[in-house]
């Protein structure tokens, strides 16, 4: 087994909130107590609703805002504890692809300029050297140089804006791209061209990927592994199709439940089942495990203790006192998976 | 011209009294005119509504779909020709003055839109802006006004509707939001509901809430809904009829199961082919189609999905009519997908 090539530990991250007129309102429990590894060349799909702390785990992870504690070991190397100097050097290997890509390109700038930027700020090349790389960047990304070179932002597509923005996150050989919803506002047919230029990437490049999607169908079509978050927490983490075959825990399986499906071959459509409720709030978590107010399975052991992350039959970790079964059933003597066992 | 259809889908089914359509589109043009530029963002569309029934607009951005629903609203620029006919049970919308319109809009068909938060007035508490829009289509009091409005928002099960009756946009998440909402749009008990994206922006546990409550208004209140999607999925799902645009043309439409049953249309299989589907395993390529969509301001000769269809010939040049295929399942195209997969790959 090879090393990972990220190693996060126990990262917490904690805003402070303040209501009307600056009183302090509380603490936002943001992210509390995540940990994963990352190996070479893997994905790791990143799932959860609004206000999970998926984007927020991913900037603290990079240290862009410093986590409240926790660890983020990348190739040996502790990131927290370096100063923003050091950073910035480290920063080469991590680059990120926003959801808008108009809004993360210069609009005044050349297409040449927007994909040289971070070449300018970290290698030294000479012009010929500069607009070769360029050229090399944008045929990379499926982007012919002759035509893309001198056009600006705003005479691209949505599409072709976003493939700008990956050519540009490549620019720099990283080893780590985040995929911040990276596809959510692209068409159908662009988005499936994107997601295969992403996994060309990391075939070409060996590029490992943390790919934060609320869509699970297509994180699951770029993943390795997927973690669920759930209020900042890890609900689970596991191969991927483990995970989307027999769930463990109730939320990943409410989660794909609600996932709208339709059988490309029969033309069967596959009707979502509710989860009904909102996600409570993280100023004020539920105790125990958070999902127990939605959970169907919740009992009075869900509210007074809070699950540890454990290692679960067919790999990967779940936190959850009675995970599901192969059938969908809560395990470990919770009574409805006791009267399912009873023979009739 | 050869672009323009004028062919008349009607419904094949008429199981009963409840099947009259409540809004029939015919032939609907929308045109802008641009920096000099004539953009035909809707070419001859038409199709019916049904009480009680949905129908799924599908499409990608660009392909006429959002045009056509504004038009029945009247909400396009003045600076938007629209042709055509589009009738709301007996009253004809199209060429409506704005003061008459304004009768129509929100009273007789509203609108649901993607964005819940940029909907509402962040100023005013959600039971004033239900209030509001209550008292602007009926002339009642405060009081009943108010109970209207709790009214509205038990009908949209809102949890706690006493309490969200006094509090603001901001306080409310995305999917209560969207509630009040469809709260707002239903306030006059309106004919037809249009969704335009109005579960994108939201996560798929609170898309599927929504979605439900729109599928238990329609059947509860028989109003008529169109949801606006790119998604191919959550249509099938909830969706009656679907209609399937490209370049501003209906290029296929059909009941839900016997459309996604029997696809015809390369350009549906094609988008059907293109979706992740949770069934498939990690890092299985997609099927991709190459191009764009065609330039709204350059005339197309012939069929518009021709440059990017994989089985587009001579004939394609020549404009394929909407046609009633199969029973109840209209298509353009010259050569449909049979449905069957090894003649596919031979072809």
């Amino acid at each position: 087994m090879s090393e990972p090539l990220l190693s996060v530990r126990n990262i917490v991250q904690e805003f402070e909130s303040r209501g009307p007129g600056g009183v302090k309102e509380g603490v936002v429990h943001a992210v509390s107590d995540i940990s994963f590894d990352l190996m070479p060349g893997e994905t790791l799909g990143i799932v959860g609703e609004t206000g999970s702390g998926k984007s927020t785990l991913a900037r603290a992870v990079i240290q862009v805002d410093r986590p409240k504690s926790g660890s983020v070991v990348f190739r040996g190397e502790d990131l927290t504890g370096l100063s923003r100097k050091e950073l910035k050097k480290v920063w080469s290997n991590f680059q990120m692809v926003y959801q808008d890509p108009f809004s993360s390109l210069n609009p005044r700038w050349r297409i040449e300029d927007v994909v040289a930027e971070p070449l300018d700020s970290h290698r030294s090349l000479s012009r010929q050297e500069r607009r070769a790389k360029v050229r090399e960047l944008l045929d990379l990304v499926g982007l012919d140089p002759d035509t893309y070179l001198r056009r600006r932002p705003m005479e691209l597509s949505g599409g072709q804006a976003q493939r700008v923005a990956i050519a540009r996150a490549i620019a720099l050989d990283p080893a780590v791209i985040i995929c911040d919803e990276a596809i959510s506002s692209l068409d159908v047919l662009i988005q499936a061209q994107v997601i295969n230029l992403f996994e060309k990437l990391r075939v070409e490049l060996g590029l490992s990927y943390l790919f934060i999607a609320h869509d699970l169908a297509t994180v699951k079509q770029v993943s390795d592994r997927v973690a669920v978050l759930y209020l900042g927490q890890l609900a689970e983490i596991a191969p991927s199709d483990r995970m989307y075959e027999t769930p463990r825990h109730p939320y990943t399986r409410a989660l794909l439940d609600s996932v709208p499906g339709l059988d490309p071959e029969t033309g069967v459509a596959k009707r979502p089942i509710t989860l009904p409720g909102d996600v409570p709030s993280p100023l004020d978590p539920p105790s125990g495990c958070r999902f127990r107010t939605r959970c169907p399975f919740a009992q009075e052991i869900c509210a007074a203790v809070e699950p540890k992350l454990e290692p679960c039959s067919g790999g990967g970790f779940v936190a959850c006192h009675f995970p599901l079964d192969d059938d969908g059933l809560p395990t470990n003597g919770h009574p409805e998976g006791a009267k399912a066992a009873m023979p009739a | 011209m050869s672009t323009t259809m004028t062919i008349t889908p009607e419904p094949a089914t008429s199981d009963g009294i409840g099947d009259k359509p409540v809004l029939r589109v015919r032939d609907l043009q929308v045109t802008f005119t641009r920096a000099g530029k004539r953009i035909r963002a809707a070419k001859g569309v038409s199709f019916n509504v049904r009480p009680g029934k949905m129908l799924a607009i599908i499409g990608e951005s660009g392909s006429g779909k959002s045009v056509t629903v504004r038009a029945l609203m009247g909400l396009l620029p003045p600076s938007a020709k629209v042709a055509g006919s589009a009738d709301l049970d007996g009253q004809e919308l199209v060429g409506l003055s704005d003061r008459k319109m304004r009768l129509v809009r929100g009273q007789e068909i509203s609108m649901v839109f993607q964005d819940p938060a940029r909907s509402l007035n962040p100023t005013m508490s959600v039971g004033a802006q239900i209030v509001e829009s209550v008292r602007t289509h009926r002339t009642v009091g405060r009081k009943e006004a108010a109970e209207r409005a709790i009214e509205l928002l038990k009908l949209v099960r809102l949890p706690a509707p006493e309490k969200r009756f006094h509090q603001y946009p901001h306080q409310l998440s995305g999917g209560m939001r969207q509630r009040v909402m469809i709260a707002i749009a239903l306030a006059s008990d309106p004919k037809v509901l249009i969704a335009d994206e109005a579960t994108t922006a939201l996560d798929v546990t609170t898309q599927a809430q929504i979605m439900e409550l729109l599928v238990d208004l329609r059947e509860r209140l028989g109003t008529a809904v169109i949801m606006i999607s790119h998604d191919l999925g959550l249509a099938a799902s909830y969706a009656d009829e679907v209609l399937v645009m490209y370049a501003g043309q209906v290029v296929e439409q059909a009941e839900t199961s016997e459309l996604f049953a029997n696809v015809r249309m390369p350009y549906t299989r094609a988008l059907l082919e293109a979706i992740p589907q949770v069934s498939r395993p990690s890092h299985s390529a997609l099927t991709v189609i190459g191009g764009h969509p065609p330039d709204p301001s350059q005339r197309i000769e012939g069929c518009p999905f021709r440059p990017r269809c994989v089985r587009a010939t001579e004939t394609c040049v020549t404009a394929p009519a909407l046609l009633e295929h199969d029973a109840g399942h209209w298509y353009a195209c010259w050569h449909p997908v049979t449905g069957d997969p090894r003649e596919e790959t031979e072809s």
